[in-house]
């Protein structure tokens, strides 16, 4: 198992080289020179002074040169300053991270609780009304913008019927409240974020358990484990489910990346400061450092996502340990 | 067998290409026209879905959205599709180094959250129509490569390629002639998802302002007014956002169904 790790850990290296090598090309697309887009509204500058700012900065140098440069700044985490306020692009990621994670975690919990059971309920009632049902609505879910249902949840529980507040993590008077309030002052503000991020992935993991499920039940195992006589409830819970999660431990891992892709639109629809609005701010005001720190990031994030899926997955599953 | 959900699927996807297609002669209204006498009417016999902040018909700027959306849909699939095809059968047929490469450029590509990669692209080429189909297009090729590599390495093996090799037959004529037409049904089916991905791709996008530009209508752009009648029109929030689920629905039914039909 640790070799197996190990193994893994190493292979991540080229890849992580190959993140920050697409990351730079991203940002040499940019028409124009980054110093000129950060000086070039102030008209104080001289063209003798955008030169001189260049040599410091290194863009006179030879793309690889710069590169090279870059990734040497990138091992010390050092990304630069942001553009917008001059902080270092590293701090204003950080203090926004946390939020960002919880509300990803909460909504992995929350479609692992609900799908998985979901799924098998659909596929050991093949063919049954809620099955069919379930079916249409997972179809419809999967078909749906989760902005569209974030917008359609917000006028419904938010303005209609006032339940819960619109934007936000905290209330106005959060500083004032007890600690059992503060709680639930956050739950309330999280919840539809939390339900509308997990919405996404919900009704593709619903139906692949489904599939699962049904496989696994026609598994050679499965008559074996009848002809010996077990109850139905230990065909169903002990072999034939076991078989079933297994690639949904896969599955979680490569769902991050929509995850964290969702978050974008849904930080900045309901205004939750975390790196999904930092990122669409850095968007608009052209942030180069913050842009490419926060791609670096999540691709690292999701990078980590999956050798953990596959780390889990290699611990229930022996076959795949000794592969290779 | 009757195949229901290719049926249902064309016939949303027809229909929709039509309406598409003679956007100027279906809508009733010219869609960038500001009628300050008709501001956020709801929907009634005159605007069939009433109309927005700026007293434009809200059917008309639907009905020409679904030219964009289609429009980009379709176009960034194409590319993606053909980028995934060059680069899965090079991967699957030479094998060896070139194989380890390609596919080892797909799972670096795969840990990029696809929004972060567009939106980083929009934001630093400026958003405009034709930027979204090549941006959408070269950030999901990567499913279609995997695909193109699996089949190829499984019918490179097969007796009818041994035997054009045994006449001859140059390694591009065996790709192009035996080795794609063979593999073309999966690759078929995730197109048809990926023209649905795409549509959502870019009406994310133009909802967060960095996708179609007003006033060019998109569905996307026509929900950026959404967050501020929430409370007020929500015939701007439930139209708009019906015609994407509609065409999505459209072509992940016509996926579905070739997939049947295809026997998978």
């Amino acid at each position: 198992m640790i070799t197996y790790i190990f193994r893994r850990l190493f292979g991540l290296l080229p890849m992580l080289f190959g993140i920050t090598l697409i990351s730079f090309m991203v940002i040499k697309l940019a028409p124009g020179k980054p110093v000129m887009l950060q000086y070039s509204l102030n008209p104080k500058i001289s063209l003798d002074e955008i030169k001189r700012l260049e040599k410091i900065e290194g863009f006179d140098k030879p793309l690889y040169v710069q590169y090279f440069n870059w990734l040497g700044n990138l091992s010390r985490f050092n990304f630069g300053r942001s553009i917008s306020d001059g902080r270092f692009v590293m701090d204003k990621i950080v203090e926004r991270l946390p939020v960002t994670l919880s509300i990803n975690i909460l909504s992995l919990f929350l479609i692992f609780l609900i799908a998985v059971p979901w799924g098998i309920r659909s596929a050991l009632k093949q063919g049954s009304t809620f099955d069919r049902v379930s079916t249409l609505v997972m179809f419809l879910l999967f078909a749906a913008p989760t902005f569209w249902l974030a917008l359609l949840l917000m006028q419904l529980f938010c303005i209609q019927f006032g339940w819960l507040p619109i934007s936000g993590i905290t209330s106005l008077d959060f500083e004032h409240f007890n600690w059992w309030q503060k709680v639930f002052d956050i739950g309330r503000h999280l919840f539809l974020p939390v339900l509308v991020s997990g919405l996404a992935g919900f009704a593709g993991i619903c139906r692949y358990m489904r599939s699962n499920m049904i496989e696994a039940l026609q598994q050679p195992y499965i008559y074996t484990a009848r002809a010996k006589g077990l109850s139905e409830n230990k065909i169903i819970y002990k072999h034939a489910l076991r078989n079933a999660l297994l690639p949904i431990v896969t599955i979680l891992g490569l769902s991050l990346p929509g995850l964290l892709g969702g978050s974008i639109i849904f930080e900045s629809i309901f205004a939750i400061p975390g790196i999904g609005r930092l990122f669409y701010e850095a968007a608009m005001m052209r942030d180069i450092n913050l842009i490419m720190a926060e791609i670096i990031l999540v691709a690292v994030l999701t990078m980590l996502g999956n050798l953990i899926a596959d780390v889990l997955y290699a611990y229930v599953d022996p076959r795949i340990r000794y592969k290779k | 067998m009757q195949n229901k959900s290719l049926n249902i699927g064309i016939l949303i996807i027809g229909f929709l290409t039509i309406i598409a297609i003679l956007a100027p002669l279906v809508s009733p209204f010219d869609p960038s026209v500001i009628d300050q006498d008709s501001l956020l009417m709801p929907p009634s016999l005159k605007h069939f879905l009433g109309t927005d902040t700026l007293g434009r018909d809200l059917f008309s700027r639907i009905v020409f959205g679904a030219r964009i959306s289609l429009g980009i849909g379709l176009v960034a699939v194409g590319i993606a599709t053909l980028v995934g095809l060059i680069l899965g059968a090079a991967a699957g047929f030479y094998g060896g180094r070139i194989d380890g490469l390609i596919m080892r450029f797909v799972d670096i590509m795969l840990c990029f959250p696809t929004f972060y990669l567009i939106l980083a692209v929009a934001a630093i080429l400026g958003p405009s129509i034709f930027n979204i189909m090549i941006i959408v297009g070269l950030t999901s090729w990567m499913g279609v490569a995997r695909l193109v590599r699996g089949e190829i390495l499984s019918l490179k093996e097969r007796e009818f390629i041994q035997a054009e090799k045994s006449i001859g037959a140059s390694n591009l004529r065996i790709i192009i002639r035996h080795l794609i037409p063979n593999a073309i049904g999966p690759v078929l089916v995730s197109a048809t998802l990926g023209i649905g991905g795409a549509i959502l791709l870019e009406s994310g996008l133009s909802f967060l302002g960095l996708g179609v530009q007003p006033p060019t209508p998109s569905w996307g752009n026509i929900l950026i007014e959404s967050k501020s009648t929430l409370g007020v029109a929500w015939w701007i929030t439930v139209f708009p956002g019906l015609a994407i689920l509609t065409t999505i629905l459209g072509f992940n039914l016509i996926a579905e169904g070739l997939k049947k039909k295809l026997g998978g």
